[in-house]
């Protein structure tokens, strides 16, 4: 690892093949520069085109052309000559510290595949990690029948899984309203969707309407709602909701009017919005900033995506909310931007080439200001009561969060070493954002000022023998035993 | 509960689809190219782990790999992401009680 002359194993390398990742890998690679594109899943698309080469679900409709789009991008990647490696888990991006002699500073790439860890030397790292879904933590929220609604979508695009007993949605954002949709095409059973959309979000929403307006895709996001409110039970206004059951959701209990109303349920389908999936570009050292518009952490990038680390950029959804049209076009740029950095295109080919790119990203981000505006979660659901659990896997409640602040811990990384809270495997992933509003509410600052979890590599667990299997120089050996 | 579209599930389909695997040594079927946490959801099971902080039951919750709710026990393997792993013939599923065991 620390050959003073390291062999540069491709000039890119780009993680994640959702629509940001395979754009960027197939332009840049089709310039002529070396890529590889790497990802944890075994077919391409990420998640919004999961299982695209492959779904069992072959009625187009069910899935609808948003969805099938995906395809299209697959071509363009197999003709590209980049090379694609599935089925890899990058669990750290850095630069060592030794400079080659000609002034180049390639960055490693430590993966993991086939159950084998590796190092990987290049130039330049695009990351296009994409979103999950915002932490939604209410009463019950752990129990085994609750999933996310994008974990519902995945089940059905991979394996053609619907749920089949008492099935309710809740919560709010587009996403909530394609999947009903999804399941009302391919003829699955809800119960009910329990709207947790605020109803002051709409005065807010209100003067971003225009914008909208000018959206393309706001036709067919219309036609999608109206067609689920005229077909499915929709109950608005639901402004609290708990998970019950002993061992295995039963019920769901929801407050409409100051009134609670039980359903029974065997599935819980959650969902708020989703966030940036930037837990490599935080444990890459990538600065960040606190969006208060979309109520999340997002890594600072300029125009092209590159961030605060140098040969580092990021693509997508992973360095902010704007969908899948938008990351693919954010996904050329930094493509365009990186060979330009390798001194492989000029800045004036780079900025012609860009023109048609930006302008597209532009239109796919019409109208995005309202959609966020509109689907600002509840402050009940950002900001739970004590007795709700807001880090799954070490299992601390917000009212363990609130008593540590109350002793005197101000932020995230304090909460950690206080209560274990974000500690576990998911290392933040679920429990981040809520921890940081939790504490921000709790002292009366903004999440700005009380920060997120500083996080490590491995940002995925890897076991020591995994680790202990890679390579070593004898200056690596040599370090280990005279100490 | 989760089942499968009838689309998917016609009879010849569904043969030349079809993997034996087993979920605690109990014979089950998946269907090719579905995840271990799928196939477990598929074949009625919701709750895959108990915690090792307090014993409560767990199941998958994101099946796209951040949550680490879906971890079982896979051909004596602990702690695998039962999402994030392809069914396979024969494959040896198991519910996990707490942590992973050492030497599994």
């Amino acid at each position: 690892m620390s050959a003073p002359n390291p062999k540069v194993d491709f000039d890119i390398a780009v993680v994640g093949s959702g629509p940001a990742g395979l754009a960027a890998a197939a332009l840049a690679a089709s310039k002529g520069a070396s890529v590889v594109l790497l990802d944890e899943q075994a077919e391409p698309g990420g998640q919004i085109y999961r299982a695209v080469t492959e779904t069992p679900v072959r009625d187009r409709k069910v899935l609808g052309p948003d969805y099938w789009h995906g395809a299209e991008l697959l071509g363009p990647l197999r003709d590209s000559g980049a090379v694609h490696w599935p089925g890899t888990t990058v669990w750290s991006v850095a630069r060592p510290r030794e400079d080659a002699p000609d002034g180049h500073r390639p960055l490693q790439i430590g993966l993991s595949r086939n159950g084998a860890a590796a190092m990987l030397t290049v130039r330049h790292v695009i990351l296009a990690t994409g979103a999950l879904e915002r932490p939604f933590p209410i009463p019950g929220w752990t129990l085994p029948g609750v999933l996310g609604a994008g974990a519902a979508q995945v089940l059905l695009k991979t394996s053609g899984l619907v749920p089949a007993g008492a099935t309710v949605m809740a919560g709010s954002g587009p996403l909530l309203w394609l999947l009903a949709w999804q399941y009302l095409q391919a003829g699955a059973r809800i119960d009910a969707i329990l709207d947790t959309t605020p109803k002051e979000n709409w005065r807010a929403a209100l003067p971003l309407l225009p914008g909208f307006l000018r959206s393309p895709y706001l036709g067919k996001g219309m036609k999608l709602m109206l067609d689920v409110r005229r077909k499915l039970t929709v109950i608005g206004n639901v402004t609290a909701l708990r998970a019950e059951g002993d061992g295995a959701l039963k019920s769901v209990v929801y407050t409409r009017n100051g009134t609670e109303h039980r359903l029974p349920a065997d599935t819980l389908l959650l969902h708020q919005g989703v966030v940036p999936n930037l837990n490599l570009a935080n444990a890459t050292g990538c600065a960040q900033r606190w969006d208060g518009q979309q109520r999340c952490w997002r890594p600072t990038t300029d125009a092209w995506g590159a961030t605060s680390v140098e040969g580092v950029s990021l693509a997508g959804d992973g360095a902010g909310i704007g969908g899948a049209r938008a990351a693919e076009e954010a996904g050329r740029l930094a493509a365009l931007d990186a060979l330009h950095r390798l001194g492989r295109i000029g800045r004036e080919q780079r900025d012609q080439a860009a023109a048609p790119f930006r302008a597209a990203l532009d239109r796919a981000l019409t109208g995005r200001a309202f959609l966020d505006t509109l689907y600002t979660p509840a402050e009940a659901f950002r900001v739970p009561a004590d007795d709700t659990i807001v880090c799954r896997c070490e299992e601390i409640t917000a009212g363990a969060v609130r008593e540590a602040v109350r002793l005197g811990c101000s932020g995230p990384n304090q909460a950690k070493s206080f209560l274990r809270c974000g500690m576990g495997p998911c290392q933040g992933r679920l429990c981040g954002p809520t921890v940081t509003e939790v504490i921000a509410a709790e002292r009366g600052v903004s999440p700005a000022e009380v920060g997120y979890y500083r996080l490590r590599p491995p940002v995925k667990p890897i076991t020591l023998a995994e680790l202990a299997a890679l390579p070593k120089t004898d200056a690596d050996i040599d370090a280990v035993f005279k100490h | 509960m989760f089942r499968r579209l009838p689309e998917i599930e016609t009879a010849a389909n569904a043969a030349a689809q079809a993997i034996s695997f087993t979920i605690d040594g109990r014979p089950a079927s998946a269907r090719a190219g579905d995840s271990v946490a799928a196939a477990l959801l598929a074949n009625g099971i919701t709750a895959c782990r108990n915690t090792p902080v307090s014993g409560a039951a767990r199941g998958p919750y994101c099946m796209m790999g951040v949550c680490f709710d879906c971890l079982v026990t896979i051909d004596g393997t602990g702690n695998r992401q039962g999402c994030q792993v392809r069914v396979a013939p024969g494959m040896a599923v198991e519910t996990q009680n707490g942590k992973r065991e050492v030497e599994r």
